[in-house]
């Protein structure tokens, strides 16, 4: 049933795709990154209609499926913007969205979580807002979501696979490709799910760690 | 854009279909292993384990092709259907789990003692009294799941299941109208996504009653 | 097995003739390293009202949770109506007890909690009404009746559908007490039920407690910082320090006279209450 020569005859292709999973899952982390403490930031914001506008689009993302955004972003946005991305461009500004929105929420979280007198401390030392967020609360607001968003980032490069329906030539589409060539698949995506096991899992059992090591604290 | 509507929603009966088998099942491991995760036996621990690391280390995607592209290969060739609702319930029921396992381990220790000291069994504990309580904490974060399992839903397009997804990529092909239909397609699931966090709403209200 | 030591101090009180109903003996309990109970030997005669004292951590909770059945003993034995309640005879040979030979001795004892641990997704009735329908298998009706009568004889006959999150402290550990009581147990054990309380809510609970007492039937374990109701209820007082029943009499001689320098130590920390005078 399971052909070993087979498996290592397509596993080099797979690994190399690997590198395309990985840079598309840094690429849209980062994104990520940025996309959801901006969010956090407007959705702060003193003026209602911004702020109201923030919740509904992140209340939105969240909760439509991501593989239909990437088609939005890959198939309508060049026609009605004309602008247009390659399958890694789209990928990417898919998972950064989509990921912001939960990050946003992780963000939120951390800044709540900071002490009413940090910013009258901060207002007494008359810091100018940029130098409060910067200087004050950031650096204590941050730290201790590292584990959640560590999840977050192992949760979204699970989701590569789906960057394979624009197109992407990612781990699971070159083994759909390999596959529909020797007509057999059972090998190749075997494969690729036990990569993702091998990557997921210590990535998981780290993050639980660190976690633990910041309660101790 | 409106006129679109009736040929995309033709999809919508799979799609809730699938959510709502896929829960169904999703639950059911979820309670299992949750609570096979919480055994005496090591080797209850041990499968449960496999199961939910699996399937959560893994991709859902992965999934649902390996199910529907490999399987064949042992013999054994499944509807899209059934193929959709095991891939996308095993891979709920493993998120679940956690979920399930950390809201038993979260009941106070004392909830427990007192069950025994009014001498109930092991069974009357967990049904009457651990489970009970245990609920009222899972249900939010089940319904966190219960979104992602909806937006997951839409995935099973890619193995050829005509679900809401798979008939926008269809009109898309035959109308053209690109942007309307990817539009029309996120409020759908929007909505969709809207009425689970109701019910999810209500249901903790109602678990709520009496306690504050 | 060697005879059993007759405890001292039986003799020192009245008419103990009745077989005990509860018996440690040589009972000791270990958490790793630290020994918390240390071969503790204790008879409770049926009827009996025993007041447990000393001072925190000395093993007093241990002492009662090893006969609820909520911690196993380390070593030795504790008999209850005559029958071993940790070990059952399998082909002659004594082994650890399991869940069934517990269940079947468990309900000859009821507890009252600290913390009332009342059960919060139930009402009032209901958390009182659940076990003897679960357990006792009495009908929804005959459970609900004997519930409502044990509430109003600790004065909640008008708080059966209220949660217990909408009750007092004092009302809760009322509710906790009617809950164990129902079950209609042999021996009550009462760990410290109103340590968790607001000073002005401790009466209300001590109140039911010595009624329960004053009915005579129920043997009881009372651990217990109040040293006034301790005096009132109790027939003898047990001094534990340390893992170890270091002094024990009646009331009066435990109280006016402690001969153990430890139980004067502790005593005196007690010394601005009224006891002494009586
Ligand atoms: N589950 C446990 N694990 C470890 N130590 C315990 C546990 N329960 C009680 N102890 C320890 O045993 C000692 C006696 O506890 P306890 O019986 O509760 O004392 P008391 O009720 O007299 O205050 C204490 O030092 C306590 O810390
Ligand atoms: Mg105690």
């Amino acid at each position: 049933m399971w052909d070993w020569e087979f498996a290592f005859y397509v596993m080099p292709d797979i690994l190399k795709a690997i590198r395309v999973t990985i840079a598309a899952t840094l690429a849209g982390f980062a994104l990520a990154l940025a996309v959801g403490l901006a969010l956090a930031l407007l959705r702060r914001s003193a003026f209602k209609p911004l702020s109201l506008a923030t919740i509904g689009f992140i209340e939105f993302v969240r909760s439509t499926p991501l593989l239909i955004q990437l088609f939005f972003i890959f198939y309508a946005l060049p026609l009605s913007t004309g602008i247009s991305f390659s399958a890694f461009q789209a990928g990417t500004i898919g998972l950064g969205f989509h990921y912001g929105t939960y990050l946003s929420e992780v963000y939120r979280s951390g800044i709540d979580a900071i002490p009413r007198g940090q910013w009258e401390a901060a207002t007494a030392l008359n810091f100018s807002r940029l130098r409060t967020w910067t200087k004050i609360i950031l650096p204590q607001a941050i730290p201790p979501t590292v584990p959640v968003m560590g999840n977050y980032l192992i949760a979204m490069f699970k989701e590569t696979p789906l960057l394979s329906a624009i197109t992407l030539v990612e781990m699971l589409q070159t083994a759909k490709i390999i596959g529909s060539d020797c007509y057999r698949y059972l090998e190749p995506f075997t494969l690729v799910g036990i990569f993702f096991l091998l990557l997921s899992y210590p990535a998981s059992v780290l993050v639980k760690r660190l976690e633990f090591q910041l309660k101790q604290q | 854009m409106l006129e679109l509507l009736p040929a995309l929603l033709r999809g919508l009966g799979i799609t809730v279909q699938l959510t709502v088998l896929a829960a169904v099942l999703g639950f059911a491991l979820a309670f299992i292993s949750g609570l096979g995760s919480l055994s005496k036996s090591s080797i209850i621990r041990f499968v449960t384990g496999v199961y939910v690391e699996i399937f959560r280390g893994t991709s859902l995607l992965v999934q649902l092709f390996w199910m529907f592209y490999a399987l064949p290969l042992f013999g054994i060739r499944l509807p899209g259907m059934v193929v959709g609702v095991l891939a996308l319930g095993m891979n709920f029921g493993a998120y679940g789990s956690e979920v399930v396992r950390s809201s038993i381990i979260a009941v106070p220790r004392g909830q427990i003692e007192a069950a025994i000291a009014l001498n109930m069994s092991p069974g009357q504990r967990l049904w009457r009294i651990i489970l009970p309580q245990a609920w009222l904490t899972m249900i939010p974060p089940l319904g966190n799941l219960l979104i992602e399992l909806l937006k997951g839903t839409a995935l099973v397009s890619l193995i050829t299941l005509a679900d809401l997804a798979f008939q926008g990529f269809s009109l898309r092909e035959t109308t053209g109208r690109t942007t309307e239909i990817y539009s029309l397609l996120l409020m759908i699931y929007f909505v969709l996504a809207f009425f689970i966090t109701a019910g999810m709403r209500w249901l903790e209200r109602r678990a709520a009653m009496g306690r504050s | 097995m060697g005879m059993p030591s007759k405890v001292e101090i039986e003799t020192e009180t009245d008419s103990m003739t009745d077989e005990p109903i509860v018996r440690y003996r040589k009972v000791a309990k270990n958490f790793g390293e630290l020994q918390v109970l240390k071969k503790v030997d204790l008879d409770i005669a049926p009827g009996e009202k025993i007041a447990v004292i000393g001072p925190s951590g000395s093993g007093k909770t241990t002492l009662a949770r090893l006969l609820m059945t909520l911690e196993r003993p380390s070593s030795g034995t504790i008999e209850i109506d005559g029958e071993l309640l940790w070990h059952e005879k399998v082909n002659g040979k004594l082994v650890p007890a399991g869940e069934k030979h517990l269940q079947h001795h468990r309900g000859k004892i009821g507890m009252v909690f600290q913390q009332f641990n009342l059960f919060p997704h139930m009402t009032v009735l209901r958390n009182v009404a659940e076990a003897p329908i679960q357990v006792l298998g009495l009908s929804q009706k005959e459970a609900q009746k004997r519930a409502k009568q044990m509430l109003a004889k600790v004065g909640l006959a008008d708080k059966l559908d209220a949660f217990p999150s909408q009750l007092s402290g004092g009302q809760q550990q009322r509710v906790a007490i009617a809950r164990a009581l129902v079950m209609r147990p042999k021996v009550m054990l009462f760990d410290e039920v109103t340590s968790a309380l607001d000073p002005e809510l401790v009466g209300e609970v001590l109140t039911v407690i010595k009624e329960i007492a004053a009915e005579g039937e129920m043997t009881m374990l009372l651990v217990t910082h109040e040293m006034d109701f301790a005096r009132e209820v109790a027939d003898r007082i047990i001094f534990i320090d340390d893992g170890k029943i270091v002094e024990q009499g009646t009331p009066k001689a435990l109280f006016k006279h402690p001969r153990n320098p430890r139980t004067r130590s502790f005593l005196s920390r007690f010394r601005n209450n009224n006891w002494k005078d009586s």
